[in-house]
C-alpha cells in the first residue's frame, strides 16, 4: 500500500468526506494549524466553493452556529483551532451540543465534528497548550476520537463525519509528519476498538494520540534490555474499549498508562482506575502513569520539557514497573 | 453553637468576612438581593451595595472582572448560581484565573474564591444539575473545595476567602437546607485536610459532598450486618489529603469510592489511580467506585432518583468489596 | 486640550519608538538565526499608539495587554535585557520563563495579565477599573486589544459593566486589520465583522468612542489624554480605535523582515525606500514622526541617527545578554502554581 503523511492522509479524509456527502461544510479551516502544510487545504477550499467558511473570532457563536446547523440537517465540520480557544465554546459543546439528544428524548441529534489541536506544541505557553479530553469525558454525549497514525485519521475523521453524535476529533500537530500505510479509497475506523499498535508480553502501555507514537519509540529502546512492551492505542476514549485493554492486562500483568493531559483527573487517570477495578487479580504491580506534571504549562523550553511525557520518561516507567 | 442550616452558614461566613477585611466584596447576579437560594440575605443592607455587587448577566466577563480585580489586591467572592453556568465562564477561569499567577512568574496573586452550587435536586435535568468538579480539579492552579454540612460550609468558605489562591468552593443544592451545628464566630477549616465521619475497621468509604449523607446512612445499615464502615470526607479535593486515606485503607485493606457525578475521568478516577499506587500492597481487594451513570441528568423525578447514587447502590458495592462478588 | 510636546518629551517618544522597532526588528534576526522563541507577533507599524499613550499614564495605572504586548511594556520602562530573556525563555526573564512572549508581564510596572486569548485581557482591565474604583485610588486601567476581540461575547459584557458602573477604563482597540490579507495568503484575518466601524457598536452603550490614525502620536495623545481626564473624574470608560496598515513583515504567520529594516533616513530621503514598500513606509507612523521632527527642527539628521544608534547598541547588549544568559532549572517549572 501507498505510504502517505498524516497531514496528506487528513485532507484526503476531509476531500472525501465532503465529496461523498454534500451536507458535509468546513466552518474554520486551520485544520493543519500553522503547519508548513496547511497550503494543502488549498485544494478543498478551490473544489468546494461555499462549503468552505472563515468565521469571526467567536468560538461560542460558531459552535453554536454549528451544533444548530447540524440539528437542521448538515454536517459541519467545525475547526476550533487551537484546544485552548475550546473553552469559549463550551456553553455550546458542553450544554447543547452534548445534552441535545438526551434532554429530548430522543427527538433531536446534533452530528455535529468539532476539531481541535490539543497539547504540547512547543513554547505554546499556559494558554495554548491545553489537552481538555479528560474534561469531555467527563461530560456524557459527546463522543471523543484521538488519531494516532495517518490511517487512524482518515478512517476516524470519516467516521466522525458519518456519526449521528456529536464528535470532538483531538488532533495534535506534532503527528503532521509521521509516515504511514493508508487506503486510497474513503473508509471508516468504527469507535470503540482500540488497537494494539505494538504486541508484546511484558508490559501493556495504554496511550492515546502523539502519546502511541512515544510509547512506540519507548518501547523500540526496550527491546535492547530485553524487555517486551505491548503497546494499545485507544483511538477513541468515548466509546471506550474496555476490553482490549483488559485483555492485554491479562497477558501481560502489567500497566504504564500515557497521557498528555494533566495527571490530576486526566486520561490516565480513568484508565488506571478501570485497570485496578476490573482488572485487579491481573495485575503484578500497580498501575503507573506518566502524564503532563500539574502545572500550568510553561513557556522557557527546558521546563516545558521537565513537564511533558516524555519517550525517556516511559522508558524509565517501564524499566521501574518492570523491577 | 448555634444550629444553623447551611446556606446560613455560608450568609454568616461572607457576613464576618465582609466585616473583618475591607478587601472582601461580593459580586454576582442577583447576589444584592439575596441571590437565588439566600447565601448573600442582608449583606447588600449591611455591607453596602459598594461591596455586595449586582451583576449583568455575564458569567465571563465576571469571573474576568474578579480575577482583574483579585490582581489589584481586592479578595472577591463571586457566585455562579449553577455550575451549569461556569460554561460561560471557562475561558476567564481556567485560562486567566488559575494561570496569571503562574504566567507571570509569582509576580501576580489572585485571592479569587469562587462560589458556586451543583448536583441533581430539584428536577433541574440537563443543563442545571451537573457535577463538574473534576474539570476544577484537572486546571492546575485551582483550588477545589466541596463542603458537605453547616459547619464546613462555614469554615472551608471562610479559608478559601483567605486563600492567597484561586479557591472553588462548591456547594450542594440539596445540602442548602441540611441543619447542623456551627461554630459561633470566626471558624476556618485548613484547606487540604479530610474529616473522619465514622470510624470503623471492615472498610474505608470516602465520600464527597452530599454523598458523605448517604455512606454513613450506609455504614448504619451496614453495621447492623456486621461491616463496619470507616468514612471519610475529603472535603478539600485539591489539595487531596491522601495520607488520611492511606492510612484508613491500611487499616481496612478494602476502599469505596462515592460521589455524584460521573465517574468517566473523574475524582473518583483519580483517588482511585493515587491510592493504587500509593498502597497497592494493603489492599484485600479491588477499589470499587460509585458514581452517577453515564449520562446527562434527567428532569423527571423518577429518573433523577434513579440517576443520583442512592444508598441502596453504596450498599450493594460496599458489601461486594467486603464480602466478594 | 492637548499640550503640545517639548523638545525633551519629543525626542523621547522617538526614543521609544525606537525602540520598540527595533526590539522587533532584533527579535526576528535572532529567530532566523535558529534560536528558539516559539510563535510571536509583532507591533511594528503601530508604535506610535503605544508610545504616544503610555506616555501619559501616571505611575499606579495599570495596563492589561495581549500577545502583541513587546510595544505596551517598552513603552512602560520594561527592561529590554529582562523582556528578552523572558522571550528567550531564561531564569532572568520577568516571568522566570513561565509566560514567554505570549504573557510577558511587569507587575510592578502595573501591567495585570498579558493574555494571549482574544478578548481574554478585556474583563481583567475592566476588573482592574472596578477594584481602583473600590480603594478609591485614582488609578486608570487601560486594556489594549485588537480588532478581532470586537467579535467574542466577552467583549460586549466587558463594555456593558464598565459603562453602568462607570469605570475608570479606557478600552484602546488597535485595529490593524488595513492592509491584512486574510489566512489564503498565508496570513491572520482581518476584521470580520458586520459593523462598517468599529465604534458603532460602542455608541449604544453610552461608551464615547473615537477612531483616530494610530500613526499620528498627536492624534493619539489628544483622544488618550481626553479619556484619562474622563475617566479620572468619574465619567467612566472611553473606547479609542487607533488605526494602522498591517506591516508587510507580518505577512507570513512567522513574521519576517521582508522590508529589510528601517532605515530613519527614509523620512528625509524617501528615494531610498525600496520600491515595493513605498505604500507601506509613507504610513508608517515612525518614519511619518520623524519627519514631522526634522521638519519642525525639533532634531536635526545627525540627532536622530545618533539616538537610533545608541538604541541600537543598547538592544545588541541587551540581546547578548539574553542568549547568554542561562535557562531556569527545569525543576522550577513546578513552582509558583499556588501563592
Amino acid at each position: 500500500m501507498r505510504e502517505i503523511t498524516y497531514a496528506e492522509a487528513k485532507v484526503e479524509a476531509l476531500r472525501d468526506v465532503m465529496r461523498a456527502d454534500r451536507r458535509v461544510c468546513l466552518i474554520g479551516s486551520y485544520f493543519l494549524g500553522l503547519s508548513p502544510r496547511r497550503v494543502l487545504l488549498e485544494d478543498i477550499r478551490k473544489e468546494f466553493p461555499g462549503r468552505v467558511f472563515d468565521p469571526p473570532i467567536s468560538e461560542g457563536g460558531v459552535c453554536g452556529l454549528a451544533v444548530g446547523a447540524a440539528m437542521a440537517g448538515l454536517r459541519p465540520i467545525v475547526d476550533v483551532t487551537t484546544a485552548s480557544f475550546l473553552f469559549h465554546g463550551f456553553p455550546q459543546v458542553i450544554n447543547e451540543a452534548a445534552n441535545v439528544r438526551y434532554m429530548s428524548g430522543g427527538q433531536l441529534s446534533a452530528p455535529v465534528v468539532f476539531h481541535i489541536l490539543h497539547g504540547l506544541r512547543g513554547g505554546g505557553a499556559a494558554q495554548h497548550s491545553h489537552s481538555p479530553q479528560a474534561m469531555l469525558w467527563n461530560t456524557p454525549g459527546l463522543e471523543i476520537a484521538l488519531p494516532a497514525s495517518p490511517r487512524d485519521v482518515k478512517g476516524l475523521l470519516a467516521e466522525a463525519v458519518h456519526s449521528d453524535n456529536p464528535t470532538i476529533v483531538v488532533d495534535h500537530a506534532r503527528l503532521f509528519e509521521v509516515k504511514g500505510e493508508v487506503p486510497e479509497e474513503l473508509f471508516s475506523i468504527p469507535f470503540g476498538r482500540a488497537e494494539v499498535k505494538r504486541n508484546g508480553r511484558d508490559v501493556t502501555i495504554v496511550a492515546s494520540s502523539l502519546m502511541v507514537q512515544r510509547a512506540l519509540e519507548a518501547a523500540g529502546t526496550a527491546v535492547a534490555e530485553g524487555i517486551d512492551a505491548e503497546v494499545v492505542d485507544l483511538r477513541t476514549l468515548v466509546p471506550l474499549d474496555k476490553q482490549t485493554v483488559l485483555t492485554s492486562i491479562a497477558k501481560t500483568g502489567r500497566l504504564v498508562v500515557v497521557d498528555e493531559c494533566h495527571r490530576s483527573c486526566g486520561v490516565a487517570a480513568e484508565i488506571a482506575a478501570l485497570a485496578a477495578e476490573e482488572g485487579f487479580s491481573q495485575l503484578k504491580a500497580p498501575v503507573k502513569r506518566v502524564a503532563t506534571l500539574d502545572v500550568p504549562v510553561p513557556f522557557s523550553q527546558p521546563l516545558e520539557r521537565y513537564i511533558e511525557p516524555t519517550a525517556e520518561k516511559i522508558l524509565a516507567t517501564i524499566r521501574e514497573i518492570m523491577r | 453553637m448555634a444550629e444553623l442550616t447551611y446556606i446560613e452558614a455560608i450568609n454568616s461566613a461572607l457576613r464576618e468576612e465582609l466585616a473583618r477585611d475591607r478587601g472582601v466584596y461580593v459580586i454576582g447576579e442577583d447576589v444584592a438581593l439575596g441571590g437565588p437560594f439566600g447565601a448573600t440575605k442582608g449583606l447588600a443592607a449591611e455591607f453596602g451595595e459598594r461591596r455586595v455587587v449586582n451583576t449583568p448577566i455575564s458569567e465571563g466577563a465576571i469571573m474576568g472582572l474578579a480575577t482583574g480585580a483579585a490582581a489589584m489586591g481586592l479578595r472577591p467572592v463571586i457566585e455562579v448560581m449553577f455550575v451549569d453556568f461556569i460554561t460561560l465562564a471557562m475561558d476567564q477561569l481556567v485560562n486567566h484565573a488559575a494561570k496569571l499567577h503562574y504566567m507571570s512568574g509569582g509576580q501576580l496573586g489572585i485571592p479569587l474564591t469562587v462560589r458556586v452550587q451543583q448536583g441533581a435536586a430539584g428536577n433541574g435535568g440537563a443543563q442545571h444539575s451537573q457535577s463538574l468538579e473534576a474539570w476544577f480539579i484537572h486546571v492546575p492552579g485551582l483550588k477545589v473545595v466541596m463542603p458537605s454540612n453547616p459547619a464546613d460550609a462555614k469554615g472551608l468558605l471562610t479559608a478559601a476567602i483567605r486563600d492567597d489562591s484561586p479557591v472553588i468552593c462548591i456547594e450542594h443544592r440539596a445540602l442548602y437546607w441540611t441543619r447542623g451545628e456551627v461554630p459561633d464566630g470566626e471558624h476556618t477549616i485548613p484547606i487540604g485536610r479530610a474529616a473522619l465521619r465514622r470510624p470503623g475497621k471492615d472498610v474505608t468509604l470516602v465520600a464527597t459532598s452530599r454523598m458523605v449523607e448517604v455512606a454513613l446512612e450506609v455504614a448504619g445499615t451496614l453495621a447492623n450486618e456486621g461491616i463496619e464502615v470507616e468514612v471519610i470526607d475529603p472535603r478539600s479535593l485539591l489539595p487531596l489529603d491522601l495520607d488520611t486515606i492511606t492510612a484508613s485503607l491500611r487499616k481496612t485493606g478494602r476502599l469505596v469510592i462515592a460521589h455524584e457525578a460521573v465517574e468517566g475521568a473523574g475524582f473518583g478516577a483519580e483517588l482511585l489511580a493515587q491510592v493504587q499506587e500509593a498502597a497497592f500492597d494493603y489492599l484485600d481487594a479491588p477499589i470499587a467506585r460509585v458514581g452517577a451513570p453515564f449520562a446527562p441528568v434527567p428532569a423527571s423525578p423518577v429518573l433523577e432518583q434513579a440517576f443520583v447514587p442512592g444508598a441502596e447502590r453504596l450498599a450493594g458495592a460496599v458489601r461486594k468489596v467486603v464480602l466478594g462478588a | 486640550m492637548t499640550s503640545e510636546l517639548n523638545q525633551q518629551e519629543a525626542m523621547e517618544l522617538l526614543r521609544t519608538m525606537l525602540l520598540i522597532r527595533r526590539f522587533e526588528e532584533g527579535l526576528i534576526q535572532t529567530q532566523k538565526s535558529g534560536i528558539s522563541i516559539g510563535h510571536f507577533h509583532v507591533y511594528i507599524g503601530q508604535e506610535c499608539t503605544g508610545a504616544a499613550a503610555i506616555a501619559l499614564l501616571e505611575p499606579q495605572d495599570k495596563i492589561a495587554t495581549t500577545h502583541r504586548n513587546h510595544g505596551h511594556l517598552l513603552a512602560r520602562g520594561a527592561d529590554p535585557r529582562r523582556l528578552y530573556a523572558e522571550i528567550l525563555g531564561k531564569a532572568a526573564g520577568y516571568n522566570k520563563g513561565k509566560g514567554g512572549t505570549l504573557h510577558a508581564t511587569v507587575a510592578g510596572l502595573g501591567f495585570l495579565s498579558t493574555s494571549a486569548l482574544v478578548g481574554g485581557a478585556v474583563p481583567l482591565a475592566v476588573g482592574a477599573g472596578f477594584a481602583a474604583k473600590q480603594l478609591g485610588e485614582r488609578c486608570v486601567s487601560v486594556g489594549f486589544f485588537g480588532d478581532g476581540v470586537l467579535e467574542e461575547g466577552v467583549f460586549f459584557e466587558s463594555l456593558n459593566m464598565a459603562s453602568l458602573w462607570k469605570l475608570p477604563v479606557v478600552f484602546m482597540c488597535e485595529n490593524n486589520s488595513a492592509g491584512a490579507l486574510g489566512q489564503s495568503a498565508g496570513e491572520y484575518p482581518g476584521s470580520t465583522i458586520a459593523t462598517k466601524q468599529l465604534i458603532d457598536v460602542v455608541a449604544p452603550f453610552g461608551v464615547p468612542a473615537s477612531a483616530v490614525d494610530g500613526g499620528d502620536p498627536r492624534a493619539v495623545r489628544d483622544v488618550t489624554q481626553q479619556a484619562l481626564a474622563r475617566a479620572r473624574n468619574g465619567g467612566g470608560p472611553t473606547f479609542i480605535e487607533a488605526r494602522t496598515v498591517r506591516w508587510p513583515g507580518s505577512r507570513p504567520l512567522w513574521p519576517e523582515l521582508s522590508t529589510g529594516e528601517t532605515d530613519v533616513a527614509f523620512a528625509w530621503e524617501p528615494d531610498r525606500i525600496p520600491m515595493a514598500h513605498r505604500d507601506w513606509f509613507a504610513n508608517d507612523g515612525l518614519i511619518r514622526y520623524v519627519r514631522q521632527l526634522f521638519d519642525a527642527k525639533l532634531a536635526n539628521t545627525k540627532e536622530i541617527l545618533a539616538l537610533d544608534a545608541t538604541v541600537r547598541a543598547d538592544l545588541a547588549k541587551a540581546m547578548r545578554f539574553a542568549i547568554e544568559a542561562p535557562y531556569p532549572d527545569p525543576a522550577s517549572a513546578l513552582d509558583d502554581v499556588f501563592a
